[in-house]
């Protein structure tokens, strides 16, 4: 843990190199889910309510996806640059050194320009916070915490198997994308709008909805069912697997001899 | 004239090797659309009378816009001249005997229209496939069409113009990330990528329609699906030429300014 703080002050002094670039990163970053906000504020200027969700819930539902996957964009896209680690050789002086090695991939890259998607994720959750007609229990509270750090925790798991998968294929696959960007953009709607089968697909391969849909109708009261409290738990699960993959590509790796 | 089309046709032979990035990108835009039309269709069974096009021409405008990603939206810039500018490489570039602006606009030109070429193909076949409502449906009649095509061209004319002003004011900021994610991002929004200006507000599109973001892919997308028809089609294709000429002035008015003290960065 020190070391990675350490990590952490040399990436926060070497963004504060290009003061100008850094800025103008974290304001497009903000401006990228700004742009998405206002879309669902001119949909809901037409619409009172989309599948039974208000405006209001759908903010609501987009704070706490765009909060966990900022999250896991601020800490884990180490992997997302982990195939050009291959391709350079970087990740062959990682095995040599006596540290885990996702741990060290982590700590090659932490990007706060991140912080600008976060800001307006705060500003959307405190928005809806106050203006949902919602009894904020502390099982509420809990499960919108919960929430956040399942998808917090989900998306780390996919960029590390997107990270994996470089293992494999030497060049990073541009189609995990659909399940990082896709998921967010998607995710701002609860997933049930999207059908049953899209619904089930979410629930079952890939647990979007555990982190999402379910434990939200909890919190806005739609079900009495407590235990939809602890799904984003369950929907951890889905780093096993990751995980997995992930060493079956470090025990097969060959180095790429540059 | 003729080496500007030898650098578009160079340029358009190289993007056709990536095949494999190609089908890797179809199946993401396939799903991208796919959702969107689902989204949206969820608002039309809420209330559709509050729906502001008809389901079809929505699922038409959706898929039209992932066959033409590439050609018409501000992500489609060319990451080869933000490298050749960071790396120092760009004096090799001045160093050529002709015009850099046109070089350039020719060649992002041809890299738009080469990578469009080969995903629209089969996003445009798979989505005329799908039933209705969710599919790409044709457009009402053949005027309609042919004035969608000659819309295209325009609205390329106008992205393509706008990126040439974010690649010369990259010569002034060296590192293109913040720059042109700002500009993805606001062009993205007044185009009508993220949401069809026909869902703005009553009173602000009319504002937006004004603006040369606008005149992109907003037109031949709307156009087509018959959204867009008679003196507002007119006016706004209109402003298209306008927009065009314009953006092109001012990119090149940028280009001298620039290239008069432009610093070239490493050897």
């Amino acid at each position: 843990m020190k070391l990675y703080l350490k990590y952490f002050e040399i990436h926060l002094k070497s963004a504060m190199q290009f003061k100008g670039s850094f800025f103008a990163t974290i304001i497009s970053q903000f401006l990228t889910a700004f742009t998405v906000f206002l879309g669902i504020t001119f949909m809901f200027g037409r619409f009172n309510s989309v599948d039974g969700f208000t405006y209001e819930e759908v903010v609501l539902c987009y704070a706490i996806i765009l909060m966990g996957f900022g999250l896991s964009q601020l800490f884990a896209s180490g992997f997302k640059v982990f195939d050009s680690m291959i391709g350079n050789g970087q990740f062959d002086r990682i095995l040599c050194r006596p540290r885990n090695e996702i741990f060290q991939v982590l700590s090659q890259r932490i990007d706060f320009v991140r912080l600008g998607m976060l800001f307006q994720a705060v500003v959307m959750l405190v928005y809806s916070l106050v203006t949902c007609p919602v009894d904020w229990t502390f099982s509420r509270v809990l499960t919108v915490i919960f929430m956040i750090a399942g998808g917090f925790v989900l998306f780390s798991a996919l960029f590390l198997l997107d990270g994996s998968i470089a293992f494999f294929t030497i060049q990073g696959l541009e189609v995990m994308n659909v399940f990082t960007y896709g998921a967010l953009e998607h995710g701002k709607y609860p997933l049930s709008i999207y059908g049953r089968k899209m619904l089930t697909f979410c629930t079952f391969v890939i647990p979007y909805a555990l982190i999402q849909y379910y434990p939200l109708t909890y919190v806005l009261g739609r079900t009495e069912r407590l235990w939809y409290m602890f799904l984003p738990i369950i929907a951890c699960l889905f780093v096993v697997p990751c995980w997995i993959v992930w060493r079956i590509g470090v025990s097969r790796y060959k180095s790429t001899g540059s | 004239m003729r080496k500007y089309l030898a650098f578009f046709r160079t340029r358009f032979n190289m993007g056709l090797q990536y095949r494999t990035a190609a089908i890797a990108g179809l199946a993401c835009q396939f799903f991208w659309g796919a959702m969107a039309i689902l989204a949206f269709k969820a608002f039309h069974d809420t209330d559709p009378s509050s729906f502001p096009m008809s389901l079809p021409a929505m699922s038409s405008y959706i898929w039209l816009q992932q066959a033409l990603l590439t050609l018409l939206t501000m992500g489609g810039m060319d990451n080869e001249f933000f490298s050749v500018i960071e790396s120092g490489n760009v004096a090799y570039e001045l160093c050529r005997p002709v015009d850099v602006y046109g070089m350039w606009y020719s060649r992002s030109a041809a890299t738009r229209v080469s990578n469009a070429l080969l995903r629209c193909v089969p996003v445009i076949v798979i989505a005329a496939l799908l039933p209705a409502p969710y599919g790409l449906s044709a457009p009402p009649d053949l005027l309609t069409f042919l004035t969608f095509l000659l819309s295209l061209v325009l609205a390329l004319a106008v992205i393509n113009a706008m990126g040439m002003i974010v690649y010369m004011i990259t010569f002034h900021t060296i590192t293109p990330r913040g720059v042109r994610l700002i500009a993805v991002n606001i062009c993205d929004f007044f185009s009508g990528d993220i949401i069809p200006l026909p869902f703005f507000p009553a009173g602000f599109k009319e504002f937006v329609e004004l603006l040369p973001f606008s005149a992109t892919a907003n037109v031949p997308l709307r156009i087509y699906s018959g959204d867009l028809h008679g003196p507002e089609m007119v006016k706004l294709m209109l402003l298209q030429v306008f927009w065009a000429a314009v953006l092109i002035a001012v990119g090149k008015l940028i280009e001298r300014r620039e290239l008069r003290r432009v610093t070239v960065q490493g050897g």
